[in-house]
């Protein structure tokens, strides 16, 4: 059984509340911070974790804490992400419903390291009852004086506010998340000047993902050098996953980063194995990392066993690798239509594109169009090439990185499932049934991809 | 000051200075290396935080400065991104760059209706001249494209949103020039379209800028609709003492025999307007004995009313060359 840092107690009964979290060793952190700790040695212990943003981008987050801009005068915030809403990702909506303190707890610490006196959580509009859970825990822990003024007579005062976000996939951005805060229309702004020099108001801010501010709170209680102990390399510490999909124990788990993803996938404690048929594909990190065919989950191009670490999985760059992403695991069994999975997320992405900048307004409806005739069998060959155009004009030419997350599972898709798309062009009467590959699955050749 | 290389030619510029500032800054000095300038069909100088949408304007820079001489790793929108000193920058000179601008100005049109024969922009339209000068011959596209119906905004201006590039540029308008915006975006995607909310009139001393920063003909004005194809009008530069003390009065008449067809603002060789005029200016005075005629314009800018650029000039590649043509 692995360690758990962040799901230890989530079983735990009346873990949701105050008493059964405090029972449970809950607020240390925010003790030893306050009170043994200053603003700097919880930095120091962040930058010695090696934590590295659970967001998706896995940025470092000491580094990004370190420059935040500390301007006399000038408030700064701290802003939880918990717009959760990449297709695939749900670690954030069972870490908030099981264990709402553990995220107080960690933004109190985490901006009593940043000298923030007031943080936000911006959560998505579909999680209300979430919402609701947190509001409760945040009165909880004010009337018991972990919020407010002169916290644990340290002089810190802190306070934290809940927003609700009105459903849209944009607003996970960190900057498209700060217009909507401010009341804005949740467009991405354009970077430089970054938000820790100038983030909500005009004001220096730090936007971090939920599962990141609460593995705040196992670095402090233990210290960052024991937190980075756990993992291989620069993938330190746990991270959830969210794991759906063709798997027969869907579900979220915490896993120590470094264990083989072959583990993962198939052992009881994880996931399970695959259901009942052959495996074909996997998502490792939601749906905007690139799919990657089952042989290439299990070895990477240089035929080494692929680790759940975000060195491992991105190995090979896109040509034979993926990303870790979000931790939104999820696997296609061979009666699974990669052509309609394709479609499906672009539909997706086409519907959330915030229609600021031109080549993610236009460029993701027009896939979805194409994608959409290919898969009902109306598609012509030259269509996959077009496909290829349009997502090679899209990624990197939009102002954030939705149109690089758009344009990646097409990318991939083709790069890997080609003879599936040419299928649906010679086979238009096959393709027809939605669920057409459910008795005769298709067979690809797997590919010689060079190391 | 930097010094910023774009297109092997070395300008030193102030602080602060955009890339497109700065290649505009070439352009200006030497009329011959126009052809660095990139386009921009969303930034607008005078207004505060525009650019950075239509992608147009997108650069390669191939070293980031003398002290961090890495390239970056994608586009970056020119118009937003300041140069720094020892900069490095490709427009036209960088092949994969002109492919990802094509690429742009395919997206632009794909669910443009190209109804230029009908459309009042026709001739001075942005998008006209970046399709020919960045465009594909044909579309590839084959889906129906979005449409909208036309909106009247006030009294005096037409949204035809079908037409419309979403460059925010009358939504900055909106917010910098007139008081009380009641005019934005709604809905997102490829459905977002500009629209006063619940369609209510745009009323406003200086709403009809909309229409000038328009680079399409998506805003058009009501009282010039259909009148006149804009090559068969004559522009002259006019002013009037204008009693509203925000507007200058410095105005381009476009005439007709002596019958003033429109009045519009003072366009520079960018195609930017030098300075904002009132509605009053812009609708009410429809005759010469308002204004003090100057004498003719001079249009800086290729265009089918420039007398100096004729239709042949127009070619339809995309290969680097001088965009624009120098007037004598």
């Amino acid at each position: 059984m692995a360690r758990k840092l962040l799901l230890e107690h989530d079983n735990k009964p009346g873990i949701q509340g105050l008493e059964g979290y405090r029972a449970n060793g809950g607020y240390r952190s925010v003790e030893k911070a306050l009170k043994t700790m200053g603003p700097e040695a919880v930095l120091e212990e962040v930058k010695k974790s090696g934590l590295r943003g659970r967001g998706g981008a896995g940025f470092p987050t000491g580094l990004k804490w370190s420059f935040m801009a500390k301007p006399p005068g000038v408030p700064r915030y701290l802003v939880v992400n918990a717009d959760e809403s990449e297709p695939g990702t749900f670690k954030d909506r069972y870490l908030m419903e099981r264990i709402p303190h553990i995220l107080i707890e960690g933004m109190i610490t985490s901006s009593f390291a940043l000298g923030a006196n007031v943080s936000y959580i911006y959560i998505r509009g579909e999680y209300f009852y979430i919402y609701r859970i947190l509001e409760r825990a945040i009165e909880e822990a004010r009337a018991a004086g972990w919020l407010g003024k002169n916290i644990l007579g340290s002089g810190f005062d802190h306070d934290i506010h809940v927003q609700v976000g009105a459903g849209a996939y944009i607003c996970g951005e960190e900057t498209a998340l700060l217009e909507s805060l401010e009341g804005k229309r949740g467009n991405p702004r354009i970077k430089p000047p970054f938000p820790a020099v100038k983030g909500l108001y005009g004001c220096p801010t730090v936007v971090n993902n939920v599962e990141t501010i609460a593995a705040v709170v196992p670095i402090v209680n233990d210290g960052g050098e024991e937190y980075a102990k756990i993992g291989i390399g620069k993938s330190t510490g746990t991270k959830l996953i969210s794991a759906g999909g063709n798997i027969n124990k869907p579900g979220v788990y915490e896993i120590d980063l470094g264990i083989t993803c072959e583990e993962f996938l198939n052992s009881d404690e994880w996931c399970g194995g695959v259901q009942g048929r052959a495996l074909k594909a996997l998502v490792p990190g939601g749906s905007s990392v690139p799919i990657i065919p089952a042989e290439l989950y299990f070895k990477t191009a240089a035929g080494e066993a692929r680790l759940m670490t975000y060195e491992s999985l991105s190995d090979g760059g896109f040509a034979t690798g993926s990303m870790l992403g979000s931790g939104g695991f999820y696997a296609y069994n061979d009666a699974q239509c990669i052509v309609r999975s394709t479609w499906n997320h672009t539909r997706f992405y086409a519907h959330e594109s915030c229609g600021q900048c031109s080549p993610c307004r236009e460029g993701t409806g027009w896939m979805e169009k194409v994608l959409h005739r290919i898969e009902n069998g109306e598609g012509r060959l030259e269509d996959i090439d077009l496909l290829w155009d349009i997502q090679r004009k899209i990624e990197g030419n939009t102002i954030c990185p939705l149109g690089d997350a758009a344009a990646w599972p097409v990318a991939s898709a083709i790069r890997h499932f080609r003879d599936e798309f040419e299928f649906h062009v010679y086979h238009p009467q096959k393709v027809k049934d939605p669920k057409h590959f459910e008795k005769t699955p298709f067979v690809r050749k797997p590919k010689t991809v060079a190391a | 000051m930097p010094k910023v290389t774009i297109d092997n030619i070395e300008i030193e510029v102030p602080e602060g200075t955009t890339i497109l500032q700065a290649a505009r800054m070439i352009g200006e000095r030497n009329k011959a290396d126009r052809h660095v300038v990139p386009p921009a069909m969303c930034y607008y100088t005078s207004l505060k935080t525009s650019g950075g949408y239509c992608r147009t304007c997108i650069v390669k820079v191939s070293q980031g400065s003398t002290k961090d001489p890495r390239p970056m790793p994608k586009p970056v929108a020119s118009c937003r991104t300041n140069v720094m000193d020892g900069m490095v920058v490709q427009n036209t000179t960088s092949p994969e760059l002109l492919d990802a601008r094509k690429g742009v100005t395919e997206f632009l049109l794909i669910n443009h209706p190209l109804d230029c024969p009908i459309c009042d922009q026709a001739g001075e339209c942005h998008l006209q001249d970046l399709g020919y000068e960045h465009g594909a011959e044909g579309s590839r596209y084959e889906f129906e494209r979005r449409t909208f119906d036309p909106i009247d905004i006030g009294d005096t201006i037409k949204l035809h949103m079908t037409r419309c590039i979403l460059c925010y540029r009358c939504v900055k308008v909106a917010e910098q020039l007139t008081d009380g915006r009641v005019h934005g975006v709604i809905n997102r995607g490829d459905v977002s379209e500009i629209s006063t909310y619940i369609q209510q009139a745009v009323e406003n001393d200086f709403s009809g800028n909309m229409i000038d920063v328009c680079p399409v003909g998506a805003l058009t004005d009501k009282t010039f609709r259909f009148a006149s194809r804009v090559w068969y009008t004559k522009p002259v530069d006019a002013h009037r003492d204008c009693e509203n003390p925000k507007c200058t009065g410095k105005v381009v008449l476009w005439l007709k025999g002596n019958e003033v067809l429109r009045v519009t603002g003072r366009k520079d060789q960018w195609g930017e307007v030098e300075s904002f005029i009132c509605n009053t200016c812009r609708f009410d005075k429809k005759d010469v004995k308002h204004w003090t005629v100057e004498g003719p314009r001079h249009l800086d800018r290729h265009s089918v009313i420039a007398p100096t650029t004729t239709n042949s000039s127009r070619s339809r590649s995309s290969l680097p060359r001088p965009l624009r043509k120098a007037p004598p």
